[in-house]
């Protein structure tokens, strides 16, 4: 197994490293969210949640543990779902980014992953519902609803703390019926 | 989270020196250096995310082994059919750990560096004692709740568990990791904590895991991933085995490869147990008597005793599944 040759290409100039204790000043950034430009003014340390919900006041997408446990938080980038809370704003720069406020039609027709779980009830006190829909999406986009067991599996990083979850199951199943996936198209 | 500067590296010779800085840390998935961040447990002043660097998303296989680059995410590498052919242990140790958006995010190199789950160690404002985050201040999981702590491998400094699955499927099919222009077994990777618990990764400043590469094997073209969890998914594991098989053709175990996670403070590779079994007919008695050798050495804790009997009934399943295999 002979080593890899890494592309070499010409070094730029190593960023200088800050003066201890100096703050991070705040930088602007471009973020492309739900098909749009956004400038957003993040320090270094904002996570792309924090960016969402307190820059951009797009509140729906939702703060829980912040900590990569609860999947609130689940946007997709770049159409893989992902946790906002793990992610640096800075990080997420050049991807497309989509929440849950870009799911409905232009003209307020809801998504079929937002109609199911109305139509099944997928809900109690609504707070995990953005990030259970947002997964519930790319779940389907994956083709993983295939059975109800398939499904606990892979919407298993979003926590519903009603527990909810005999419906969030059947609101997936009733919206995959209605879309295609990746693994059938 | 504390404050700290942001660089996007875009050539690994770039990365290296500005990941070698004092109080930098290197970024690819940020689900684990992130968490850390917030749990005050790391507390980088710069960070390097290095996910722009080209040409470490690679799988390639041939006929002598299986590429897999450091910036690979767990997802694409679960669903790789190269992957799946080559080493299902590999593909199924991914599928089971964590959720379906961290394994969209997480890296295969990042995987490797995961930290432990402790929850003393991922606590320090209210336990101040650990040894694996502050060399000498003492080890608070010694006295205390350790339904999850390590049987193996512990020392007096630290008995806390690896948690990852990967890297038990990689220890077990005999994985090199690539470093750059260096080369390492896995086996030779993970740091047993003896006296110096927070030295876990065979890594000096700077340097930065490029590639894991899996060597061919008919062991590894049969072999699996089983995971025992206190809850059915999104959970780290009481006891996971890999296991790969490669049967002579008078029906002897020619090759055998076993690895336990959830037990050990790193993955636990089955030399022993792999003796009892290499050359010998793979009858009920014998795959019975020598998974009973999986947790020999163990130092069990009142609340994982458990895994004495667990761990060995796990490795003994894993054998079971494999020679079904070859019967269907």
């Amino acid at each position: 197994m002979p080593p890899t040759a890494h592309a070499a290409a010409p070094a730029a100039a190593p960023p200088a490293a800050l003066p201890q204790g100096s703050p991070v000043p705040n930088r602007p950034i471009t973020l492309f969210i739900n098909g749009h430009d956004h400038v957003v003014m993040v320090e270094d340390r904002t996570t792309l949640l924090d960016a969402l919900r307190e820059r951009l006041h797009l509140t729906g997408t939702k703060k829980g543990c912040d900590q990569g446990q609860c999947g609130a938080c689940t946007v997709h980038l770049d159409g893989q779902r992902v946790l906002a809370c793990l992610t640096l704003a800075r990080q997420a720069e050049g991807s497309a980014i989509a929440t849950i406020e870009g799911l409905a039609g232009a003209d307020g027709t809801l998504h079929a992953v937002q109609a199911a779980f109305l139509a099944e009830d997928a809900f109690q006190c609504g707070f995990c519902t953005p990030g259970q829909i947002m997964s519930a999406v790319a779940c389907i986009r994956e083709g993983h609803a295939g059975s109800e067991a398939e499904i606990r599996e892979y919407m298993s990083g979003n926590l519903c703390r009603c527990g909810a979850y005999p419906h969030i199951v059947a609101a997936v199943q009733r919206a995959a019926a209605a879309l295609p996936s990746e693994a059938s198209s | 989270m504390r404050d700290f500067a942001y660089h996007r590296a875009t050539t690994l010779e770039q990365a290296g020196p500005l990941a070698a800085r004092a109080e930098s840390a290197i970024l690819a998935g940020g689900t684990t250096l992130l968490d850390l961040a917030k749990c005050d447990v790391v507390r980088p002043a710069e960070v390097v995310d290095i996910t722009h660097l080209p040409g470490l998303a690679d799988i390639r296989a041939d006929a002598e082994s299986l590429h897999l680059g450091a910036l690979v995410r767990m997802a694409a590498a679960m669903r790789h059919v190269a992957v799946r052919a080559a080493c299902p242990a590999v593909a199924q140790a991914l599928a089971l750990s964590a959720s379906a958006q961290i394994r969209n995010m997480a890296t295969l190199g990042g995987n490797l560096l995961q930290r432990t789950r402790c929850a003393y160690y991922r606590d320090p404002a209210s336990f101040p004692a650990c040894n694996r985050r502050t060399p000498g201040s003492g080890c608070a999981a010694a006295g205390g709740v350790t339904h999850h702590h390590a049987l193996l491998g512990t020392s007096e400094a630290c008995i806390a568990t690896y948690p990852g699955d990967l890297a038990v499927a990689l220890v077990a099919v005999g994985a090199v990791i690539e470093i750059g222009t260096r080369w390492m077994p896995a086996e030779d990777f993970f740091l047993l904590p003896g006296e110096t618990p927070h030295r876990e990764f065979a890594l000096e400043p700077g340097e930065i895991v490029t590639a894991l590469c899996i060597p061919a094997s008919a062991a590894s073209r049969r072999s699996a991933y089983l995971k025992l969890r206190d809850r059915a998914s999104y959970e780290f594991a009481s006891v996971s085995v890999a296991a790969g098989l490669e049967l002579a053709a008078d029906g002897t175990i020619a090759d055998v490869r076993l690895a336990l996670g959830g037990v050990a403070t790193i993955p636990w590779r089955l030399h022993a147990v792999e003796a009892a079994l290499t050359g010998r007919h793979p009858t009920p008695a014998t795959l019975r008597e020598a998974s009973l050798l999986a947790m020999q050495g163990a130092t069990p804790r009142p609340d994982n005793r458990h895994k004495l009997d667990l761990a060995p009934r796990l490795v003994h399943r894993a054998l079971e599944q494999l020679l079904q295999g070859d019967a269907a």
